[in-house]
C-alpha cells in the first residue's frame, strides 16, 4: 500500500500485529462460548423485548385509547421514540459512506458495529408508525400497490409517503452494504470454523474466495455504494424533518429543520456508537482496534454536531423573535417556559453544554467522560424530539383546547422494548458476526498500524523494511501459544525479535529470561531495548525498579528519550507480573501514552 | 465448475512479495489463474491485466431505471390513472415528486449493482467453491496457476525465487 500517512498521525491498530493476529483477535471472540456478561445481556434485553411485544399486543388489541393521546397531542412518545431511533441510525452510514469517500481511515475500527447498530435502530423506528396509525394489520396499506380499493394511491405529495420511502430505502441500502462487507469475513470465520459451524458460515459467505477480479468489484461496489448511500443519509432525516416542516404549527413550520435535523441525527448516531463501542472494546478485548484515537475522532464529531445543533437551537429562538410572528414568539416562549420547561432545559443542557467538554483534549480522550457524556446526549437528543412535538402539540392555537400530555405504562413499555430488541439484535450479532471489519483493518494495516507509524514504529515506510518485518514475525509466530494466552495479548518476543535483527547494538534476549515489556505503555521496542541493556528484563525487574532510576537510563540513551516520563511503569508492570491483564488494560485505557492525563 | 483442475500455487507471506511475484511471472509470460488474498491489493488489477470494473455504468442503469419507475409511476397515476386535487395543487406536481424519485433512483441502484455483483461472482447462499487453502481468507497471499496453462518446472523455479513461503499442488 503506497498511501502516505503523516507520521504524527495516532496509528489505529496497535499491540504490533501481524495479519494473522488480527484474524485470531477478531475471530475468536465469536468461537468462545458466550460470556456471562453476555448471557446477563440478552436475558435482560429479550425481557424487555417480550414486554415491548407485550405492550404493541395490548396496543393492537385494545386499540390506540390505551395511549394518552388525545384531540390536541396526536403526537406523543411514540413519535418521539421514532424520531429518535431513525437520528440513531444515522451514523452508521455516515461512517460507513460518508467517511469512505473521505478516506477517514479510523472508520474501519467502527464502521461495522456502526453500520450493524443502524439496521438495528431503523428496525425499531420503523415499528413506530407501523402500530402508530392505528389498525396495525393493515398498514401495508402504505404501500402503493395496484389494489382492488379503486385502485387507490396513496398521496405521493405528502411527506409521510416520502418519509416511508426514504426508510425503506435508507433500511435495504444499510443491510445491502453491511452485508457486502461482512461477506468477507463470514469467508474468514468459515475457513476456521468446523463442522456444522463451518456449513452454516458457508452459506453466510456466500462461497466468497477472496480471488482478485472480486476483490476488484467488491472495492468498486463499495465506493459507489458509499457515493449514492451519502445523499441517501443526508436524504432520510431532511425528510423526516418535513413531516413536521411542512406543517402550519407554529414551532415546525421552520425552514431550519432539515439542517437541524440531519445535524441532530448525526449527533445522537454518534453518541449511541459510542455508547455501545465503549462496552464492545471491553467485553470483546478490542482496545487494540477500537482506540482512544477512535473515541477522540467521535468525539470531535460529537463536539461539531452538538455545536450546530445548538446553534440551530438559538437561530429557532431568534428567527421568532425576529419574524414578528406572535404564534412562532408564543411556541418557543412556552417551550421554555412552559409546562414543559424541564424537557427544554434538559435537551439544552444535555445536547448544547455538555458535549463542550470535549474541547479539552483530556476529556475527549478519557473513556469515563466519553460515556457518560455519549449517555447524556441519548437522553439529550431524546429531550429534544419530546420538545419539538409534545410540547408544541400541548398548547395549539386554540386555548380551551391545552392539554398536559404524560405517557400511560403502554407507551413507557414500548419504548422499552424498543430498547431491548435493539441491544438483543445487537448482541446476537456480537456472537455471530465479527465485530470490526477483518479484511479492511488489514488493509490499512501497513499505513496505520504501530509498528509502521507513530512514535514506537520499528518499520520504516520503505518497502524492504516493510517485508522484511513481516516475514521475519510471522515466520517466528507461535499460534498455539498465543491462543493459550487469549485474544488482545500479543506473541511474546515477536517484536523483540525485530529489534535484536535491526538494532546497532547488540541484544542479548535469547539467554536471558524476558518479558515483552512493550505491553507497558509508554514502552516501545526502543525503550524496551534500553530498558534491556540497563538490566530490566521482566516484569518483576521494572515493577521493582525506581522510575528515577529508569529516567537515568533514559537520559543516558539520549536526549530523544528525556521526554518519557516512566512514572506509572512500574506500576503496570506490577499488573503484567501478577497476570493481572485485565487490571492492566483498565490501567491503560486511562493513561495516555503512559502518563496519567 | 464440472471439471476439476490441476493447480499448483504459491503462498506468499506478504502482499509485496506477491505483487513482486507478480511482476517476475508476467516478465517470464506465465499465465496467472488467479490470485487470492485477504484483502484487496491495491496496484494488483494492472499486473493481472484485470481491465475496471463496469459496476458503475450498471449501478447508473438500474439507477436511471429507478428513475424512470419512479417519476414516470407518480405521473401516471395522478394525471391518468386516478387524478385526485390536493389543496387545490396542479395534479402534476413535480417538485413533490423529486423525494420518491430520488429513493427510488438510490434503491434500483442499490438492489440492482448487489444483486449483479453476487451473480457476475458466482457467489450467492449455498454456493460452496473449492477451497484452495484456508489461510488465504486470513493472512496469505496465493498466487495460483493451471497446469495445463504453464511449464510447472518454470512456475515452480518462479515461486521459490519469488520467495514463496509454501508451494503445493492440488486438483480443484
Amino acid at each position: 500500500m503506497s498511501s502516505y500517512t503523516s507520521p504524527i498521525r495516532e496509528p489505529l491498530v496497535q499491540g504490533n500485529k501481524s495479519y494473522h493476529d488480527i484474524t485470531v483477535d477478531l475471530v475468536s471472540p465469536l468461537e468462545k462460548p458466550p460470556s456471562p456478561g453476555w448471557i446477563v445481556g440478552i436475558i435482560l434485553s429479550v425481557s424487555l423485548l417480550l414486554f415491548g411485544v407485550f405492550c404493541i399486543g395490548w396496543t393492537v388489541w385494545n386499540g390506540i385509547g390505551t395511549w394518552n393521546l388525545n384531540r390536541t397531542i396526536g403526537w406523543g412518545w411514540d413519535i418521539t421514540n421514532f424520531v429518535w431511533w431513525i437520528g440513531i441510525g444515522h451514523a452508521g452510514t455516515l461512517i460507513s459512506a460518508i467517511l469512505l469517500l473521505f478516506r477517514q481511515k479510523w472508520r474501519t475500527g467502527v464502521n461495522r458495529a456502526a453500520e450493524a447498530m443502524t439496521i438495528f435502530a431503523v428496525i425499531c423506528a420503523a415499528l413506530f408508525p407501523g402500530i402508530h396509525v392505528g389498525r396495525a394489520w393493515v398498514v401495508f396499506y402504505f404501500f402503493p400497490y395496484p389494489n382492488t380499493r379503486g385502485p387507490l394511491w396513496p398521496n405521493f405529495n405528502s411527506p409521510l409517503l416520502w418519509d416511508l420511502f426514504a426508510i425503506s430505502t435508507y433500511f435495504t441500502v444499510s443491510l445491502l452494504f453491511w452485508y457486502t462487507g461482512l461477506v468477507p469475513d463470514f469467508a474468514t470465520v468459515r475457513d476456521r470454523a468446523k463442522g456444522i459451524r463451518r456449513k452454516i458460515y458457508n452459506i453466510l459467505s456466500f462461497g466468497w474466495t477472496g480471488s482478485a477480479k472480486h476483490w476488484q468489484r467488491f472495492e468498486s461496489l463499495s465506493l459507489i455504494l458509499a457515493g449514492i448511500a451519502t445523499p441517501l443519509v443526508l436524504s432520510v432525516h431532511t425528510i423526516v424533518s418535513f413531516d413536521f416542516a411542512t406543517s402550519v404549527i407554529p414551532g415546525w413550520h421552520t425552514t431550519i429543520f432539515p439542517p437541524y435535523f440531519v445535524a441532530g441525527a448525526i449527533f445522537s448516531g454518534f453518541a449511541m456508537v459510542l455508547t455501545l463501542m465503549i462496552v464492545t472494546r471491553k467485553l470483546f478485548n478490542l482496545q487494540q482496534y477500537i482506540t482512544i484515537g477512535h473515541i477522540e475522532s467521535m468525539n470531535k464529531v460529537i463536539l461539531v454536531t452538538g455545536t450546530i445543533v445548538g446553534v440551530a437551537y438559538l437561530t429557532e429562538l431568534f428567527i421568532a423573535w425576529y419574524s414578528g410572528y406572535v404564534y412562532e414568539q408564543f411556541a418557543f416562549f412556552n417551550r421554555a417556559a412552559g409546562p414543559y420547561w424541564w424537557s427544554y432545559f434538559g435537551m439544552m443542557f444535555c445536547n448544547v453544554i455538555s458535549p463542550q467538554i470535549f474541547w479539552v483534549r483530556k476529556y475527549r480522550r478519557s473513556i469515563g467522560v466519553t460515556f457518560f457524556v455519549s449517555i447524556v446526549i441519548n437522553i439529550g437528543m431524546w429531550f429534544e424530539r419530546f420538545v419539538i412535538i409534545a410540547t408544541t402539540l400541548a398548547r395549539d392555537y386554540l386555548p380551551s383546547s391545552w392539554s398536559y400530555y404524560s405517557p400511560t405504562w403502554v407507551e413507557m413499555g414500548i419504548f422499552a422494548g424498543t430498547i431491548g430488541i435493539f441491544f438483543t439484535l445487537y448482541l446476537i450479532f456480537a456472537k455471530v458476526a465479527p465485530v470490526v471489519a477483518i479484511a479492511e483493518v488489514k488493509m490499512i494495516l501497513k499505513s496505520s498500524g504501530d509498528q509502521y507509524t507513530g512514535p514506537n514504529a520499528i518499520h520504516h515506510k520503505k518497502h524492504s523494511d516493510h517485508s522484511h518485518g513481516i516475514t521475519a514475525s510471522s515466520a517466528d509466530r507461535e499460534d498455539i501459544i498465543r491462543d493459550n494466552l487469549g485474544a488482545g495479548i500479543p506473541p511474546a518476543n515477536t517484536g523483540t525479535e525485530d529489534v535484536a535483527t535491526s538494532a546497532a547494538t547488540p541484544v542479548v534476549t535469547a539467554s536471558v529470561e524476558s518479558d515483552d515489556l512493550k505491553k507497558i505503555e509508554g514502552i516501545g521496542p526502543k525503550i524496551a531495548e534500553i530498558l534491556n541493556n540497563g538490566g530490566i528484563h521482566t516484569f518483576v525487574q521494572l515493577a521493582d525498579s525506581d522510575p528515577a532510576f529508569i529516567k537515568t537510563l533514559l537520559e543516558k540513551a539520549g536526549p530523544r528519550y528525556q521526554m518519557h516520563d516512566p512514572g506509572t511503569w512500574p506500576e503496570q508492570a506490577a499488573l503484567a507480573r501478577d497476570g493481572r491483564w485485565d487490571e492492566l488494560d483498565d490501567l491503560q485505557d486511562r493513561l495516555d501514552g503512559g502518563k496519567y492525563v | 465448475m464440472a471439471n476439476t483442475k490441476d493447480i499448483i500455487y504459491g503462498l506468499y507471506n506478504d502482499e509485496e512479495d506477491l505483487l513482486d511475484a507478480v511482476r517476475a511471472a508476467n516478465a517470464d509470460h506465465l499465465d496467472i489463474m488467479d490470485v487470492y488474498t485477504p484483502f484487496p491489493i491495491h496496484g494488483l488489477d494492472p499486473l493481472l491485466g484485470l481491465a475496471e470494473s463496469r459496476l458503475h455504468i450498471v449501478g447508473f442503469i438500474y439507477g436511471s431505471l429507478g428513475t424512470l419507475t419512479a417519476f414516470l409511476g407518480m405521473t401516471w397515476i395522478f394525471t391518468k390513472d386516478w387524478p385526485i386535487i390536493f389543496g387545490g395543487k396542479p395534479h402534476w406536481s413535480v417538485p413533490a415528486f423529486i423525494p420518491i424519485t430520488f429513493e427510488l433512483t438510490v434503491l434500483f441502484a442499490a438492489i440492482g449493482m448487489v444483486v449483479t455483483y453476487y451473480i457476475i461472482n458466482g457467489l450467492g447462499p449455498g454456493v460452496v467453491n473449492p477451497t484452495i487453502d484456508l489461510r488465504i481468507t486470513d493472512d496469505k497471499f496465493c498466487l495460483c496457476f493451471d497446469k495445463a496453462d504453464v511449464d510447472v518446472s518454470k512456475v515452480e523455479s518462479l515461486l521459490k525465487r519469488s520467495g514463496a513461503s509454501e508451494i503445493h499442488s492440488k486438483t480443484i
